[in-house]
């Protein structure tokens, strides 16, 4: 397994910073979590990563430099990501949004023929993600936490190594949340996880550790008592509080 | 309608045969017959359409290139045979200066050269502008804006070369169909039932393609590229595929017309004609098969049976009817079954039936 690693990692539109110079250094298996005030340049990291912004530095997933390369490219070496609002096929099923994510590798042949039963891969992502149920149901027609999982679901059929999550429960019911945080821990055991969360009870339930960036840097990194210990993070991102739940 | 599922596709198909093959060929006269013939030749690029703007999301508003490169292909075969060896085409030595035939024209004396270019040049071509433009994630309106442009330069470039191409005039007055006479009513009625027969052929090769998973690919990429890339697929490439076999089935279509209606002409290809393909699809519905077939069929009939009594007034009707289906019925009329068909479908979800419908018209 594959440790993602950033050095100097910046990226600027337009001239103006909104990375500058990240250092950050994920071990497989880590639940991740990334903080940080809005503008802090949390969502900017995972498009650096994931090729949609153009970035300097140096960004390495295991054996591979990832800056440079085109986004497609990128999701092939095993790097997944899901997107504030929910992306998904509304207007096809379940089962086919996974079958697709399932497929980047298939050939032309394949591609040309009906699709007889679900791929294994498929099946077992219903299971995990509890959408079984649905499966034959048009994408649309899902629950904002459903289209979540769903997802989550689309990358794990992808089988990515690493999965960069943007706000996975936003949005979501407490037991939603819930479910949602037991399904990271799930998968996270052999994958890496990278999160961005801004609900502070979710992060002290389910993370493993934490880095808070603030305008573009790495302000504090470690387990959660460590960074809410840490009076920077208090100062910038916390309010001078220590009670971290007032920041949502 | 208490058809299952999987059989409904062989049955629409079977209905089709025979509309097509019997009840057409013993209703219509020659003339109407060889009308329909012609209509069926645009249902052919409406075929390409569906797959790549319905199915596809690539608004191809100059299909006209693709039927007129194909067309043109097979016209100057038939304009080389009916002059005879050696010879050349009569507009040629009506307006050509010189008595030599182009170099380009040569290879085309061979039928076998002139069938493979019908589907090679269309598509070779296509997947040049598709590389080009898919590459650089040109969407939308600027794609269709540049296929019109590309559509209408074919057009202008064809009017300008009148010694080669014949001008504004095309190439006309076409006599023979590889070795048959089109001026006998029954070499007609041949014509005819090969376009059907490609016509039915292409149908259930599209078929194919749209239950297959490409099929579900091409859907996903229209509904949201960024994310099919994510998932490590090349958007470009997806697309390209939806985008040269449309082309290809344009330049067939174009060079079945020739036979049909014995001429090829800019004004056959251009700017106009390639609207008035996309037309029928949009009012059929374009991501339905049978919408784009037979809305294309219905507006050309319409179109030519009502400009016959009111020659002026059709070109205002069928903008009318264009933007009325655009603007209330994006699925065309084809997306008016969903409203039939959902109801015993609600019966299975009870949990869920109201809350689609309600989400999408009551804005939040």
């Amino acid at each position: 397994m594959s440790t993602l690693s950033l050095r100097d990692l910046s990226v600027a539109f337009d001239g103006t910073p909104v990375l500058n110079g990240v250092d950050l250094d994920v071990e497989p298996g880590d639940l991740r979590f990334l903080i940080g005030p809005n503008g802090a340049g949390k969502t900017t990291l995972v498009d650096a990563v994931t090729g949609l912004a153009p970035a300097t530095g140096r960004a390495r997933f295991g054996a591979h430099d990832l800056l440079g390369k085109s986004v497609h490219r990128i999701a092939r070496l095993g790097i997944g990501r899901t997107f504030q609002t929910a992306t998904v096929f509304e207007e096809l099923t379940v089962a086919q949004n996974l079958d697709i994510a399932a497929g980047a590798r298939r050939s032309v042949g394949t591609l040309l023929r009906r699709r007889t039963r679900l791929p294994e891969s498929v099946s077992e992502a219903l299971e995990t993600t509890g959408l079984a149920d649905v499966a034959e149901r048009k994408a649309g027609e899902l629950a904002h936490g459903q289209k979540q999982w769903l997802e989550i679901g689309m990358l794990l059929v992808q089988d990515v190594q690493l999965m960069l999550l943007d706000e996975p429960v936003a949005g979501m019911s407490h037991d939603e949340r819930q479910a949602t945080g037991e399904l990271l821990r799930r998968i996270g055991a052999e994958r890496t996880l990278v999160v961005i969360e801004h609900d502070m009870d979710f992060v002290r339930s389910f993370a493993r550790s934490v880095t808070v960036l603030h305008a573009g840097q790495v302000l504090s990194e470690g387990t959660v008592e460590q960074v809410q210990a840490d009076p920077q993070v208090q100062e910038v991102y916390l309010g001078r509080t220590t009670t971290a739940s007032q920041e949502a | 309608m208490n058809i299952s599922p999987r059989l409904r596709a062989p049955a629409g198909f079977a209905v089709a045969a025979a509309l097509l093959f019997l009840a057409a060929p013993l209703v219509l006269s020659d003339f109407r017959l060889g009308l329909l013939a012609k209509y069926l030749c645009w249902a052919i690029v409406a075929l390409g359409i569906g797959l790549a703007w319905g199915r596809g999301g690539m608004l191809t508003l100059g299909q006209g290139l693709f039927f007129g490169l194909g067309g043109y292909a097979m016209a100057m075969h038939l304009k080389l045979a009916d002059a005879g060896d050696g010879k050349l085409p009569d507009f040629m030595t009506l307006y050509g200066s010189g008595t030599e035939l182009p170099w380009w024209w040569e290879p085309f004396r061979s039928p076998v050269f002139a069938l493979a270019m019908v589907l090679v040049v269309p598509m070779a071509v296509a997947a040049v502008i598709g590389l080009a433009v898919f590459r650089r994630r040109v969407r939308g309106a600027y794609f269709a804006i540049l296929s019109q442009a590309l559509c209408a330069a074919f057009a202008i470039w064809l009017v300008g070369q009148q010694t080669s191409t014949g001008g504004t005039n095309g190439l006309t007055d076409i006599q023979g169909f590889f070795g048959y006479d089109l001026g006998d009513p029954k070499n007609q009625r041949m014509v005819y039932f090969i376009i059907a027969a490609v016509l039915l052929a292409l149908m259930i090769g599209v078929r194919q393609l749209y239950v297959s998973r490409y099929g579900e690919l091409l859907v996903a990429v229209r509904d949201s590229e960024e994310r099919v890339r994510f998932l490590g697929y090349d958007p470009a490439l997806v697309k390209l595929g939806a985008y040269v076999l449309a082309a290809g089935m344009a330049g067939i279509a174009g060079a079945l017309f020739v036979p049909a209606v014995g001429i090829m002409s800019p004004a056959l290809i251009g700017v106009v004609p390639s609207i008035e393909f996309l037309i029928g699809a949009a009012i059929g519905g374009r991501a339905s098969l049978p919408g784009v077939v037979l809305g294309a069929v219905a507006v050309a009939w319409a179109r030519s049976s009502l400009s016959e009594q009111f020659p002026s007034g059709w070109t205002y009707v069928q903008g009318l009817i264009f933007i009325v289906a655009v603007a209330f019925l994006p699925g065309g009329l084809a997306s008016l079954k969903k409203y039939v068909v959902r109801r015993p479908a609600s019966v299975e979800t009870p949990a869920q039936p109201a809350r689609k419908p309600a989400a999408e018209e009551v804005p939040a």
